[in-house]
């Protein structure tokens, strides 16, 4: 029977985090675990559940959402308008791009104790962080994706008369919105990385803010809501650039599963 | 072939069809032994060779055209006449300059010396280019590629001609697929729509079905061939193909180093019978003559070369 089959090989890569949980609730259940290490699962859920119901989880989500929002918008919009600035004007390029990728090479959090000494520990230190996270692999993807448009087809564009804006739309966005794509994606991971550690060193309120204050009580469940939402709302990012990408890359042959069958 | 069949065949440039009938007459009586014969002997001149003299309505005329790239001279003092309607094709060997030539007809290359007259019926001639790679745009689908450079302003004009010339290469059912779907022969047919939809006065095709498979590419030689006859353009063919050069060129033009080395009149009735004697003396003649420089300094084919009957060497060059 097919669907048997695949029931079994949808079903099986469920079976170790499910042995895992078990196994993780037994030995917390039989004291083997203490629960200021580790809480037990059980524990994790109620306490996710009490947040909710409080309130608390979704002004803190919410802050910390639009945290990330602001810092994307304009690191990633930043590094979106340079990155077409150096790829598409050799000047700009020149001047421009050796200056940011030396600076890329400084790891963002390392620019810390600079930036609570500028900002101090108010939002747009944190802001300032994510917008730096987040500019540089847009820059740099977008930069190279325009590098990389097939100079066969720019050449052809132009021999039919295409220039200018016309050119830019038809041609050149459209070859280097792939790469621009994975850009976002790295971006969206960094995103979420520096939003973490910023609010992890100071925030009246967020995720990090409730975690960090979880940690003063011992509150080890409400601790690992705070991680495992970090985790969800990564990878719900993840999941909307994925989906992004199949939107806007439909004729890209990678993305046509439909077509080849 | 009887003449009551060359008379009726179509040749597209007016006041050269008896002219060619009767050379065409004249080869076929006079047979391949002899023809061999004449192979290693200089060209027998035809009476009117479109390249020497000036031609009645020239499309294009290039005078004293040098190029170099670097150090590299690739065309020097290029002289050329390409009479308005007919279809020239243009062989030689890789790096003697053709595609180079194609690219200064194109505009996309700037000459160093010399002029490119390229004249149209209302003004500047209109010119589109097929490339040997179809460089269909892979995120537009087969109609927007087709609608390419058309005016945005009158959409569903644009769209209605796209459409139709669509259907004149067959692939009006696949208007709305990806590039990626389409396999090598369509996406070059796409192309030639994407052309053709501008209703070019010159059409350049840069070794365009070089990437085919020999059965595709005898399909498209018959479909250039019908819409070149239909839209009446001037064409302008550089293949490595010697056999694609005789099918469809009204005259095969070698280029050696820089320089036109031989221009042959084609006068076979079209379409072409690839397997007729006269066709297969000709081919033979153009692609020894090819060959020729190969051989070095005398001139003379070497004793393997001749061994190797000339149909299955139509690639080497």
């Amino acid at each position: 029977m097919p669907s048997k089959k695949v029931f079994v090989e949808r079903s099986l890569p469920w079976l170790l985090p499910l042995l895992i949980l078990l196994a993780w609730e037994l030995s917390t259940r039989s004291g083997t675990l203490s629960s200021q290490i580790l809480p037990e699962p059980l524990a994790v859920v109620k306490a996710a559940w009490q947040l909710l119901q409080s309130g608390e989880m979704w002004s803190d989500v919410k802050v910390s959402g639009a945290r990330a929002l602001a810092g994307l918008a304009v690191g990633g919009s930043l590094g979106l308008i340079l990155g077409l600035g150096t790829g598409l004007f050799k000047p700009l390029e020149i001047v421009l791009d050796s200056t940011i990728q030396m600076i890329r090479n400084i790891p963002v959090l390392a620019t810390i104790p600079l930036v609570i000494l500028w900002f101090g520990i108010d939002e747009s230190a944190k802001l300032f962080l994510v917008a730096l996270g987040v500019f540089f692999p847009l820059y740099i993807n977008t930069y190279h994706g325009i590098r990389a448009v097939d100079r066969g087809l720019i050449e052809m564009a132009r021999s039919y008369g295409l220039s200018g804006w016309a050119l830019y739309r038809d041609v050149i966005l459209p070859g280097a919105l792939p790469s621009i794509l994975v850009g976002l994606r790295f971006g969206l991971g960094l995103m979420w990385v520096t939003l973490i550690v910023a609010e992890t060193i100071s925030a009246q309120s967020g995720i990090g803010y409730m975690t960090m204050n979880a940690r003063e009580f011992l509150q080890t469940d409400v601790v690992l809501v705070g991680i495992l939402l970090y985790a969800l709302l990564g990878k719900l990012a993840d999941v909307l650039a994925k989906w992004l990408e199949y939107r806007l890359l439909r004729w890209h042959p990678a993305y046509q599963r439909e077509a080849l069958a | 072939m009887s003449v009551i069949a060359w008379s009726s065949s179509f040749s597209p440039i007016a006041g050269l069809d008896l002219e060619s009938e009767l050379r065409q007459q004249q080869q076929e009586l006079v047979g391949r032994a002899e023809l061999d014969g004449r192979l290693q002997a200089p060209f027998a001149r035809a009476a009117w060779v479109p390249g020497r003299e000036p031609s009645v309505d020239p499309a294009i005329s290039l005078s004293g055209i040098s190029k170099a790239y670097g150090a590299r001279q690739v065309l020097s003092d290029f002289d050329m006449q390409i009479e308005r309607g007919s279809f020239v094709a243009i062989v030689g060997r890789s790096g003697c300059g053709k595609s180079t030539l194609l690219r200064l007809l194109a505009g996309l290359e700037q000459t160093d010396r010399g002029s490119v007259g390229a004249v149209g019926r209302n003004g500047a001639l209109q010119t589109r280019m097929m490339f040997q790679d179809a460089r269909l745009l892979p995120w537009k689908t087969v109609l927007q590629n087709v609608m390419l450079g058309l005016p945005r302003r009158d959409a569903a004009q644009s769209i209605a001609r796209a459409r139709a010339v669509l259907d004149e290469v067959g692939l009006s059912e696949r208007a709305n697929d990806w590039p990626a779907q389409l396999s090598g022969g369509q996406r070059q047919r796409v192309a030639l729509a994407r052309a053709l939809v501008h209703r070019p006065e010159l059409l350049l095709l840069d070794e365009p079905l070089g990437a085919l498979d020999a059965l595709t590419r005898i399909e498209m030689h018959s479909l250039i061939e019908r819409l070149w006859r239909e839209h009446g353009f001037t064409a302008v063919l550089v293949t490595h193909d010697v056999q694609e050069a005789v099918v469809l060129g009204d005259r095969v033009v070698l280029i050696e180093d820089g320089r036109i080395a031989l221009d042959q009149t084609v006068a076979l009735a079209r379409p072409r019978a690839r397997d007729s004697a006269a066709f297969a003396a000709l081919e033979g003649r153009v692609l020894q003559r090819v060959l020729r420089n190969e051989t070095g300094a005398h001139g003379q084919p070497s004793a393997i070369e001749q061994e190797i009957a000339l149909s299955e060497v139509r690639w080497a060059v």
